[in-house]
């Protein structure tokens, strides 16, 4: 018997897989369909890019977050409240101290605070994963409600465009990508150093560790409780920026239960892009536009139907598409998820 | 917070150690650890010496896995110093040990599955560059690694796709790339299949001529005679005897682990039956004839005419991860014959056992039981037509670990008559027949009233085989029915499944453990991926020959032995 010997970067060369080639497929097909749709209305085809970047930053930012309480075992369904106390925190901060900037290091910090507390429920106390999730929904929605200030206003311009330069000129994608608000154009650096970071840093290798068989992680010395609590204490932080760009940047006012079901639909999204960052990019672009189109559709009115059943497009779509990536890819969940670690 | 940990790893520091050999690179001085009320280990003493091979022999229970946990920093002692390196430590966890030069093989892998081999090796000491896994060094260093100590594994292969064998290879890299000089295996051999196991003894020999020390978990006499330097025996928390394989016999270091006599010979009856043809003249069950898939046992000549009691034909059934783990296979079972199931595990001798006994859907194919088609059928059927069924994993399906011993006695009957009436439980019945059972069956509990939960492995293994055994079967179905548990509750229970042999029940038994197989089987059937490769008579063939066909050689090559 002899060594196998295949070059590094072997695996990356392999055989296509059937979910690759609809990947590569599906995409194709959204790009010829943009590039027809753009020669034909240019200004309402950018205008349902642009609404679906809009839509696609805040399920990416909660994506990210889901997946990486996920990928280290633990299972978030509190997004919709971290998103909603943050929001509700930015918008305080920044209409009370008049900085946006303080705004949205308020919404972090509400974030991370919500994630340690996520953390401290479900690995330190080990309560049940889903019920701890449920507790950071119903007190954000409970807290913010009682607090809100219905006076209170910003006080200021919320985030604007910032051009990038000849980039912003480009043909189809130069105003959708390139003349965006600070935080959209953050959370595209984040999705890319995440994706990067999981798939091939120290730490990444260890969460994914943790997530699938945290015994073993712990037999070569990785510190399980330790790194499960950082992850999911950071992973309330990208949350926390996600209710800053709510209130700060996309809409410019908090209101009540602003959040509207977008943390569940990053739980959503962060499935459909297999828990990573760019996939989950990627899921998220798909749902923002479905969530574009339909507003474009409302205002347009295109279709002699009630408003209500054209605002559920998005929703109908994420049914479909939900149940047909189950039937396609099967894709697991990591191994110890929902799983309280317990040291011996 | 990778910096720390990455660093240690240098191939030079090999060459250092071995340098300035210590005389003794582990050892237990008396050592003594309680739990609760239990002593598991009363002033043990080990020594380990560089190059040298020390076996801990004992049963379950007898306290090795908490001597070697002690050793590698699990647990704390109550009494006594561990001494590794020539140095008393204190070891606080897993990683003091580690840092010193020890490593464990453990019995259940610790490996990550769906993870690549080598990042498996280097989780927790990787080698890195600005944060970034260096993945191409940690790759150059499992290959030269796995080429010197010849553990051959493809380096990147995921951990779950790999045979139990390679994992286990993985296992043994992961310590020796945290440059380990002492290596702990807990038994190592128990997943192996016996050519397996000789070349994992093999290359733990030839661990022993770098300088290395190896502490080897077993209850398998034949591997101490045959691998080990010195062997230590514990019984009851206690050394019982240290000796070394020259100086001793399998018979007596049996006796030493029991602390009295025990005949696990071969006692093979024969009750009639006599095995189909020579040693692997089930070439008639070779993969080519049972792939055109409706040829049965049942339908080949055969002397004994005696009742078949169970008949499976061309069964097909899937894996928890719908892939195909029974294919088409056949097989017959006669009323007063043990057909023993031999294979590695997780070649489909699980869901064979489950899609007989109704508990996994089966894809193609039928299961006839006593003449009844019961393809499919629901596990009460199965069970109220007259089938025993000793399940592989006791605490999970043989028994309710709440429930009390009583309960637990009439789990396959409470529905009926006498246990209820009208839809209500009659205790007083139901605790007459467990004491019954009890009684019977030797099985060691304070009432029969203890929760399940609380007795010892063997004699849980006793009332599960009690409450099969006390109804009328004209089939059992015993998976692993001595898994885990003593030397004396092996012995009762291979004694008692020989008896219902004897009053002409059919047995199907499925065992990893060859030895098992052997000593109580009339025919061998050999499973391999789903299929039974040869069915071959237990007197006239050799280990070595099983061992092959287990592995899915050809019955042709193991005759041969080559």
């Amino acid at each position: 018997m002899t060594v196998i010997e295949t070059p590094p970067g072997a695996a990356a060369r392999r055989r296509w897989s059937p979910a690759r080639i609809w990947t590569v497929a599906g995409a194709v097909t959204v790009v010829a369909c943009v590039w027809f749709f753009y020669a034909w209305n240019g200004a309402q085809t950018t205008a349902v890019l642009s609404g679906t970047v809009r839509a696609a930053t805040l399920l990416v930012l909660g994506a990210m977050c889901g997946m990486l309480g996920e990928r280290s075992g633990i299972v978030n369904i509190g997004i919709e409240g971290q998103f909603l106390m943050s929001a509700f925190a930015a918008f305080t901060v920044a209409s009370v101290v008049g900085s946006l900037a303080a705004g949205v290091v308020a919404g972090v910090a509400a974030g991370l605070a919500m994630g340690w507390l996520l953390a401290a429920m479900s690995i330190g106390l080990r309560t049940d994963q889903i019920i701890a999730g449920t507790v950071l929904n119903i007190a954000a929605l409970g807290l913010t409600s009682f607090f809100y200030d219905r006076g209170r206003s910003l006080g200021q311009l919320k985030y604007q465009a910032i051009e990038l330069g000849p980039l912003a000129d480009l043909p189809v994608v130069g105003r959708a990508l390139f003349n965006r608000p600070p935080l959209t154009y953050l959370a595209l650096v984040l999705v890319v150093v995440l994706h990067v970071m999981l798939l091939r840093s120290v730490w990444g290798m260890r969460t994914t560790a943790i997530g699938e068989h945290p015994g073993a992680a712990a037999t070569v010395g990785v510190d399980v409780i330790r790194l499960r609590y950082l992850n999911v204490t950071l992973a309330g932080g990208l949350a926390g920026l996600g209710g800053a760009y709510l209130a700060l940047e996309a809409v410019g006012t908090f209101s009540r239960a602003m959040s509207g079901g977008r943390g569940f639909l990053a739980l959503a999204v962060m499935i459909f892009g297999r828990r990573t960052p760019l996939g989950a990019y990627a899921a998220a672009l798909f749902f923002g536009f479905t969530t574009a189109l339909q507003n474009q559709f409302q205002l347009n009115d295109t279709f002699d139907i009630p408003a209500q059943f054209v605002g559920m497009l998005p929703f109908v779509v994420t049914i479909i598409v939900v149940a047909a990536a189950g039937l396609f890819g099967h894709m697991r969940d990591p191994a110890a998820l929902g799983q309280p670690y317990e040291v011996r | 917070m990778a910096a720390s940990s990455a660093d240690a790893v240098q191939p030079e520091s090999v060459a250092a150690a071995a340098q300035r050999e210590p005389e003794v690179l582990l050892a237990g001085r008396g050592i003594t650890k309680r739990f609760g009320a239990v002593v598991a280990n009363d002033d043990v003493s080990v020594e380990l010496r560089p190059g040298r091979i020390l076996a801990l022999l004992g049963e379950n229970g007898a306290g090795k896995s908490t001597l070697v946990n002690v050793l590698f920093g699990l647990h704390r002692p109550d009494a006594g110093e561990v001494v590794i390196a020539d140095e008393t430590v204190q070891l606080a966890s897993p990683h003091d040990a580690i840092a010193r030069g020890v490593g464990m093989v453990h019995q259940h892998f610790q490996l990550v599955p769906p993870m690549s081999v080598v990042r498996n090796i280097v989780l927790g000491a990787e080698p890195h560059r600005l944060g970034m896994v260096d993945l191409a060094q940690a790759r150059r260093r499992v290959l030269e690694l796995s080429e010197r100590f010849g553990l051959h594994v493809d380096p990147d292969a995921a951990v779950e796709d790999l045979p139990v064998g390679a994992q286990q290879r993985v296992e043994i890299l992961k310590a020796l790339y945290r440059d380990a000089r002492v290596l702990i295996a807990d038994e190592p051999t128990a997943v192996l299949t016996p050519q397996e196991t000789d070349h994992l003894l093999g290359v733990l020999r030839g661990l022993t001529a770098d300088g290395v020390g190896i502490v080897f978990i077993t209850h398998k006499l034949r591997e101490v005679m045959a691998s080990a330097d010195d062997i230590v025996v514990l019984r009851n928390g206690r050394v019982v005897g240290a000796t070394t394989p020259a100086q001793t016999s399998e018979a007596a270091l049996a006796e030493m682990m029991v602390g009295r006599e025990v005949d696990l010979s071969g006692d093979r009856i024969q009750s009639g039956v006599v095995a189909v043809g020579g040693p692997i003249a089930a070439a008639a069950a070779t993969p080519e004839s049972e792939s055109a898939g409706t040829q049965s046992l049942a339908d080949e000549p055969c002397d004994d005419a005696r009742r078949i009691v169970l008949d499976i034909r061309s069964l097909c059934a899937d894996d928890d991860r719908a892939q195909r783990a029974v294919d088409e296979l056949s097989l017959a079972v006669r009323a007063g014959e043990i057909v023993g199931v031999a294979g590695v595990e997780g070649n489909g001798q699980r869901e064979l056992v489950e899609a007989i006994t109704g508990l996994r859907h089966i894809t193609g194919g039928s299961v006839t039981i006593s003449g009844q088609d019961t393809s499919g059928a629901r596990p009460r059927r199965v069970a109220v037509i007259g089938v025993g069924h000793i399940p592989e994993d006791r605490a999970k399906h043989g028994l309710i670990g709440s429930y009390s011993v009583s309960d637990n006695s009439v789990l396959n009957r409470y529905f009926r008559r006498p246990f209820s009436a009208a839809g209500m439980l009659r205790r007083d019945r139901i605790d007459a027949h467990a004491q019954d059972v009890v009684t019977t069956f030797d099985v060691r509990t304070p009432s029969v009233h203890t929760p399940a939960d609380s007795l010892s492995g063997g004699n849980k293994q006793k009332l599960i085989v009690g409450r099969e055994f006390s109804d009328d079967i004209d089939l059992l179905i015993a998976a692993q029915p001595t898994r885990g548990i003593d030397i004396g509750a092996i012995e009762f229970i291979w004694r008692r499944i020989r008896g219902r042999r004897d009053e002409g029940t059919g047995v199907l038994l499925v065992s990893a453990e060859l030895d098992e197989v052997m000593a109580l089987s009339d025919r061998v059937a050999v499973m391999y991926e789903g299929r039974i490769v040869a069915m071959v008579d237990p007197v006239t063939t050799t280990r070595e020959q099983i061992g092959l066909l287990m592995a899915g050689a050809t019955p042709a090559v193991a005759a041969t032995g080559s």
